[in-house]
């Protein structure tokens, strides 16, 4: 359709083309197929070889977990001609893996520390509550939850050598992340701090610790340090383990906040400084957060590290839920179920290192604590 | 009202060396109230230097410099109350990231003053109004242009009601169409009567709104003069050349 204009020369009008539907291949179930697993020649091989890999191993795996699996609650060993796992082995042996040896009559105890401990956890993946409010809650959690599991002050108390299981393995794990995050960031602090002295003696801490491995902080711990300590004075075994795992931790969290520090421009220290705002001020609100906020990916991976750690303290006679599982497995009643045990054990570990995993992604996601 | 008996700053022989490099040599200069003074120069002749002097975000070896009557040594109630009534704003704004423009601005009132939230809230509000930004206060710095994160960092410099401000080339990270709605709050402060040290490369805006341009080169003051001198019959050879060069 054409048109004259007023100087007499034709105008042509624009007529937008309709949308056409894209073609089938590329769009929907297919178009994902073609696009994802078979773009090329190498892609579409390595996708039959995953398949064939899958084919191989998934329906044995699933047999022997599921499927030809003994899932009864009873005292006796499994019936020898089932050739799945023996779940039942696990579900005897409970108690023990998650709490070591508490009396019985005392479970309520441990029982109400993991809903009020698991109800923090989710409070705090959920993100209900303001930073500061879960920092304060977090910083003080531990308290109140050692005084439940340990007793005193009218509750009957109960001997640290009967705690065990999972209980021992995330109470240590968490007691020191709590505890070696502050920590860490004091002894970042002082590394970049310009008094000599402070400088000079964090960094001596940080890196004779860095310098040894865990288990010789651990057996240093609970076999050296009662020998230099004064006569008749004593820690106990378990104290002194949660000291050496904190003092462990906080080296290397304190490399990962320095990491985080360095990464602060001076400018943003000068602008904070012009306006008057005093040194302590300035770390804590200026410098701290941003640092932290950096670093989060790293500082996570410290937690899953230390809360796989705490493993190694069955060299100094804890018996952790790793413990709890060996122990278990060596049962004469129970002999054979290790690989029960072992499989289970690694479910419990891998739900709790990918949950924190998890919860540091969304962090990061959010931008927020 | 006579400007000249009201020195709000005075430096006299003022030295200071990075390491054994000489930057800023025997300066005397003397500032009063009211007065917008601009430093220009070419790069590394120590401009930036000298006003970080002056609320000692740089630490002097020699000489003396007083700020609204306290002299600035190494004692921290002496650097804290001149810093209380030196505002200063840069060349990279150096806004707090992870604060909104609000809270960037509330910060110092609520630390330093120890203001009440609401009040400080208030104070910045009106700050914000000042600098034509109330509309993004509740945004975080990376949200803004740069021209904006300028005049937040302006109304950040105000929220402690400062004697003097200090410009350390606030234009010069600023894309040109930002830079004359910056310059614009920074005519409106010298309107109302705020005594200025700016350290600029804009010509235009030393021309319309300096009493005293500075020049200076290697460490040091070469010319001081009336703007509008300065410009059409400057003292020395090494200013005419400066000028040539960038106009």
């Amino acid at each position: 359709m054409t048109t004259l204009s007023d100087a007499g020369i034709e105008i042509q009008v624009f007529k937008p083309m309709p949308d056409l539907p894209a073609p089938l291949e590329s769009v929907g179930i297919i178009g994902w197929l073609k696009g994802n697993l078979f773009s090329s020649k190498i892609n579409s091989l390595l996708t039959f070889a995953a398949l064939f890999f899958l084919w191989k191993t998934l329906p044995p795996l699933l047999s022997w977990t599921i499927i030809d699996a003994t899932w009864s609650f009873s005292s006796h060993p499994c019936p020898t001609e089932k050739t799945g796992a023996c779940w039942t082995f696990i579900f005897v042996k409970f108690r023990v893996l998650m709490v070591g040896l508490y009396p019985q009559e005392l479970l309520w105890r441990p029982i109400l520390t993991f809903v009020i401990f698991g109800g923090v956890c989710v409070l705090t993946a959920l993100r209900v509550l303001q930073t500061k409010l879960l920092i304060t809650l977090w910083f003080f959690l531990p308290l109140p939850l050692f005084f439940l599991i340990n007793g005193g002050m009218g509750i009957e108390t109960v001997e640290q050598s009967l705690w065990g299981g999972l209980m021992l393995s995330t109470g240590l794990a968490a007691i020191g992340i709590i505890m070696s995050i502050p920590l860490g960031i004091l002894l970042a602090l002082g590394r970049r701090s310009s008094m000599v002295v402070v400088k000079s003696l964090c960094i001596g801490i940080i890196e004779s610790i860095r310098g040894v491995p865990l288990i010789t902080i651990l057996f240093m711990a609970s076999v050296m340090l009662p020998i230099f300590l004064p006569q008749g004075m004593s820690i106990n075994n378990l104290l002194r383990v949660q000291i050496g795992i904190i003092l462990f931790s906080s080296a290397y969290i304190a490399e990962v906040v320095r990491g985080g520090l360095q990464a602060i421009s001076q400018g943003q220290i000068e602008a904070a400084s012009s306006l008057g705002l005093k040194n302590w001020t300035i770390t804590c609100f200026i410098v701290l957060p941003q640092a932290l906020r950096h670093v989060i990916p790293s500082l996570i991976g410290r937690c899953v590290a230390l809360f796989k750690d705490t493993s190694l303290v069955i060299i100094v006679g804890l018996l952790d839920f790793l413990g709890m599982i060996k122990a278990s497995a060596q049962d004469p009643d129970w002999l054979g179920y290790d690989a029960e045990a072992y499989v289970f054990c690694a479910l419990i570990y891998w739900i709790i290192c990918f949950s924190m995993s998890q919860y540091g992604k969304s962090i990061e996601h959010h931008n927020q604590w | 009202m006579n400007q000249l008996n009201n020195p709000i700053i005075e430096i006299t022989n003022l030295n200071k060396w990075f390491g054994n490099f000489h930057v800023l040599k025997n300066i005397n200069m003397t500032i009063h109230k009211g007065e917008i003074i601009v430093i220009c120069g070419p790069s590394g002749s120590g401009k930036s230097t000298l006003i970080r002097c002056i609320n000692r975000i740089e630490e002097h070896q020699k000489g003396k410099i007083i700020v609204a009557g306290t002299e600035l040594t190494g004692k921290m109630k002496n650097i804290a109350d001149v810093r209380r009534e030196v505002g200063m704003v840069f060349q990279t704004f150096d806004l707090f990231p992870h604060l909104t423009v609000l809270e960037n601005l509330t910060l110092a009132p609520a630390w330093i003053l120890k203001m009440p939230q609401k009040k400080a809230e208030e104070l910045a509000m009106t700050l914000l109004k000042r600098v034509q930004i109330t509309d993004q206060a509740f945004k975080m710095p990376g949200q803004l242009s740069g021209g904006q994160q300028q005049r937040v960092a302006i109304a950040r410099a105000l929220c402690m009601n400062p004697k003097i401000m200090l410009f350390d080339e606030p234009t010069s990270a600023l894309d040109p169409e930002m830079v004359k709605e910056v310059l614009d709050v920074i005519k409106q402060l010298a309107h109302d009567g705020m005594t200025m040290c700016v350290v600029t490369h804009e010509m235009g805006f030393a021309k319309q709104v300096a009493n005293r341009i500075l020049f200076m080169d290697q460490g040091e003051i070469v010319e001081e003069n009336h703007p509008d001198k300065f410009f059409i019959s400057p003292k020395y050879d090494r200013t005419q050349q400066f000028l040539s060069q960038i106009i």
